[in-house]
């Protein structure tokens, strides 16, 4: 501030300051890269050779360490597959989004949505998938939906198990229950079964009826062939109520499968109309004791890496998005349109045009999405319960978790945060290239 | 060449333009009809990416009692569900709202402090001459990627040997520092692209470099500095690994919610509002500046 007020000042004095003056804006960022960055680099690669205590040289042991010690292999297997899966993923998804909101008129507000997890923190993203993934599907979303689903192709049956009351019905609940005798036209089929859990069966439930024989036409009726007090096997009798709900089969009593099927009434009655003439058998669908969907344990230690995954491709999908939509944007128009009036469909544009011209984009996404692949940390921390941490290791929290979290081993540490530097080098070294090489 | 280009363009768009006079409305209804599928698959992801945050806004809305038997669509199906209740818990809860100040004091000194001190090197970088000027910027390109766990272990021992450990500054130091790399790279990028002749008049007037830093770059230099604000407020309002490294009782939100993870599902009626609250800020800020965000995230991945 004082060079405006000095201007006749000496040459070498006016040298010494133009030394000077870029020293004094450069200074306080160059302690902090030297004090905060530089140094304890350094410092952690030397550390990385020597054991626990810090003062007994130990060669490469932390290394060998490194790539034995079983939760370690684990962190850096799964680091692999994150590399392997994410990137990829986070790019096609972010190229199709930019692809498809060039199309729509609320692009703006889509975009927003979309990008709208950047803003949080990667461990509340976590936090928030962790609340989503909840096995129940009471709880959880993810499993509420996919109940909603599971139903709409199969519901539950109303009955979990049950035994037959006499011999006259054999099976068991996983294959259902098949009547040994033959039924013709006109027959009645009388399905009695025992040890039904009360609560499965109504207690507003109406008493089973024995339906009357129809010519031409099978009826029967399936029944909880009990009553307090005990009653007689295989009668239907006052006080046994009707169960509701089963599925019912008529098959060919050769072989074959079900020719009609049908559900029984509250009081336990079905009845198969206009049966053609033959031998028939009747059964108890299977599918009346399929147990409810209990929910997918997204939080056990065989999912995990999945569940966490699609917390962080939610999280950084819109990251791809924004960055190749504005690519897309500087794609010229005219290149398209000509590429569409020269008679190509819109997949050809896409594929043969609009990815081409995107490649320098597509693919600073890509290795972005690599480096950041290679550090996830918080969002394993948040979604991954303790009893499956081991299991979604990741070499970042490799690294926490053994010179911070409990082992405190700072010697193992050090190699393994060398061996994460040693993985983002590649990239390191392109940055500088691509950046040499426009100046 | 710009001609030619609008030549070409009206070229193209003409045959269009005959097609869509030969039919007036039947086209466009044809055209809202294709396009009806594609506009109910992005309202189904939108939809997609927008439930997770809004399941957790309303699962802290649940009564404690009910956060662990129901799911958040109770909420909606019964609006007089919803409760303020466990808000008002945690605000009453000293250990979140002394973290929510932490936080508040680590993002808001660091933003400031790595603003400064980018702006210094960036300004230097971009229009100061002095000798290895280009070999020191290659450095600071290298050091771009550098994942922060080559630091942790060698500055957890300087700090616990300075008193930096535990305390507000040591985690403002280290944020600073992490942060520098990208800001002096926005910065310089940004302040190079600013024309010469202004520099060149204001060298010539004879205003110092102090003087043109202050009274030029800075108020020209403004998007990039709120871009660079922005990114390093959300970083460092949202780090967790850096706080649970070098605080014990200096716990910004994040780290006191997840000192709470451990018992996940007995006090979720406090993580789930605690969660809330430590990205609601963000988001605010988030919708206020996206643009500038937008800006930084292309001026720094398009390397």
């Amino acid at each position: 501030m004082e060079a405006s007020a000095l201007p006749a000042a000496t040459g070498a004095g006016r040298r010494r300051r133009e030394r000077l003056v870029p020293l004094l804006f450069l200074a306080p960022a160059l302690i902090f890269l030297l004090v905060w960055l530089v140094y304890p680099t350094v410092r952690t690669v030397v550390r990385s050779f020597f054991g626990r205590s810090g003062s007994d040289f130990v060669g490469f042991d932390n290394y060998k360490a490194l790539f034995t010690t079983d939760t370690l292999r684990t962190a850096i297997k799964n680091n692999v597959i994150w590399v392997a899966v994410v990137p990829a993923f986070v790019t096609a998804i972010g190229l199709i989004f930019a692809v498809l909101t060039e199309r729509i008129r609320w692009s703006t507000a889509f975009k927003t949505v979309v990008f709208m997890p950047m803003a949080i923190s990667l461990f509340a993203a976590g936090v928030i998938w962790r609340v989503m993934d909840q096995t129940d599907p009471s709880l959880g979303t993810v499993n509420a939906t996919l109940k909603v689903v599971h139903d709409a192709f199969g519901s539950s049956g109303p009955l979990t198990t049950a035994q037959p009351s006499t011999p006259a019905l054999t099976g068991s609940p996983s294959s259902g229950f098949v009547l040994r005798a033959v039924v013709r036209p006109g027959g009645v089929a009388l399905m009695g079964l025992t040890a039904i859990p009360p609560d499965e069966v109504p207690a507003a439930a109406p008493d089973a009826v024995r339906p009357a024989p129809r010519a031409g036409a099978i009826g029967g009726v399936v029944w909880r062939d009990f009553k307090p007090g005990g009653g007689r096997p295989g009668v239907v009798e006052r006080g046994e109520q009707g169960l509701g709900g089963v599925d019912v089969e008529l098959r060919p009593a050769a072989a074959g499968g079900a020719v009609a099927s049908t559900t029984t009434a509250a009081n336990g009655s079905f009845s198969f109309g206009d049966v053609r003439p033959g031998s028939y058998r009747v059964a108890i669908a299977s599918s009346t004791f399929a147990a409810p969907f209990a929910g997918v344990n997204w939080l056990g230690p065989k999912l995990i890496t999945p569940a966490v995954m699609i917390a962080y491709v939610w999280v950084w999908a819109g990251f791809a998005m924004v960055i190749i939509a504005a690519g897309l944007s500087a794609i010229s128009r005219e290149v398209l349109e000509a590429a569409r009036t020269d008679g190509a469909t819109e997949w050809q544009v896409f594929r043969r045009v609009t990815v081409p011209l995107l490649a320098p984009v597509l693919s600073v996404v890509f290795i972005t999405m690599i480096i950041n692949v290679l550090k996830v940390f918080d969002i394993v921390l948040s979604v991954a319960p303790q009893s499956s941490q081991d299991d979604a290791n990741v070499i970042a929290l490799a690294m926490w978790r053994t010179s911070f979290g409990g082992v405190n081993d700072f010697g193992l540490g050090s190699a393994i945060a060398v061996f994460l530097f040693v993985l983002v080098l590649p990239v390191l070294a392109l940055n500088v290239r691509r950046f040499r090489r426009e100046t | 060449m710009e001609a030619s280009g609008q030549a070409a363009g009206q070229a193209v768009a003409l045959p269009r333009e005959r097609a869509r006079a030969g039919e007036p409305w039947a086209a466009r209804v044809g055209r809202a009809v294709a396009r009806g599928p594609l506009n109910i698959l992005l309202a189904v992801l939108a939809v997609m990416w927008l439930v997770p945050t809004l399941g957790l806004l309303l699962t802290s809305l649940l009564p404690a009692t009910a956060i662990t038997q129901q799911g958040w669509w109770n909420v909606v199906a019964h609006p007089s569900l919803a409760t303020w209740e466990n808000y008002r818990a945690i605000f009453a809860n000293s250990a979140i709202t002394s973290a929510l100040w932490t936080t508040v004091q680590i993002a808001v000194f660091n933003t400031v402090l790595l603003v400064v001190v980018a702006s210094l090197a960036g300004y230097a970088f971009a229009w100061l001459d002095f000798r290895g000027r280009d070999w020191l910027f290659v450095g600071v390109i290298a050091l771009l990627v550098v994942p922060l766990q080559v630091a942790l272990i060698p500055i957890f021992t300087i700090y616990q040997d300075t008193g930096l450990f535990d305390t507000v500054l040591g985690l403002v130091l280290f944020h600073v520092a992490f942060g520098l790399p990208f800001g002096i790279f926005l910065m310089r990028n940004f302040f190079i692209g600013i024309p010469r002749d202004i520099m060149e008049s204001a060298r010539i007037d004879g205003a110092s470099e102090w003087r043109i830093f202050t009274r030029l770059i800075l108020p020209l230099g403004l998007p990039a500095i709120a871009s660079l604000a922005i990114f390093q407020f959300l970083w460092t309002w949202n780090d967790l690994i850096v706080a649970l490294t070098f605080g014990r009782n200096t716990q910004p939100l994040t780290v006191a919610i997840f000192s709470q993870t451990r018992q996940f599902g007995s006090n979720i009626e406090l993580i789930a509002p605690a969660s809330f609250l430590s990205l609601a800020i963000p988001l605010v800020v988030f919708l206020a500046f996206q643009r500038f965000f937008v800006q930084g995230l292309l001026a720094g991945s398009v390397k």
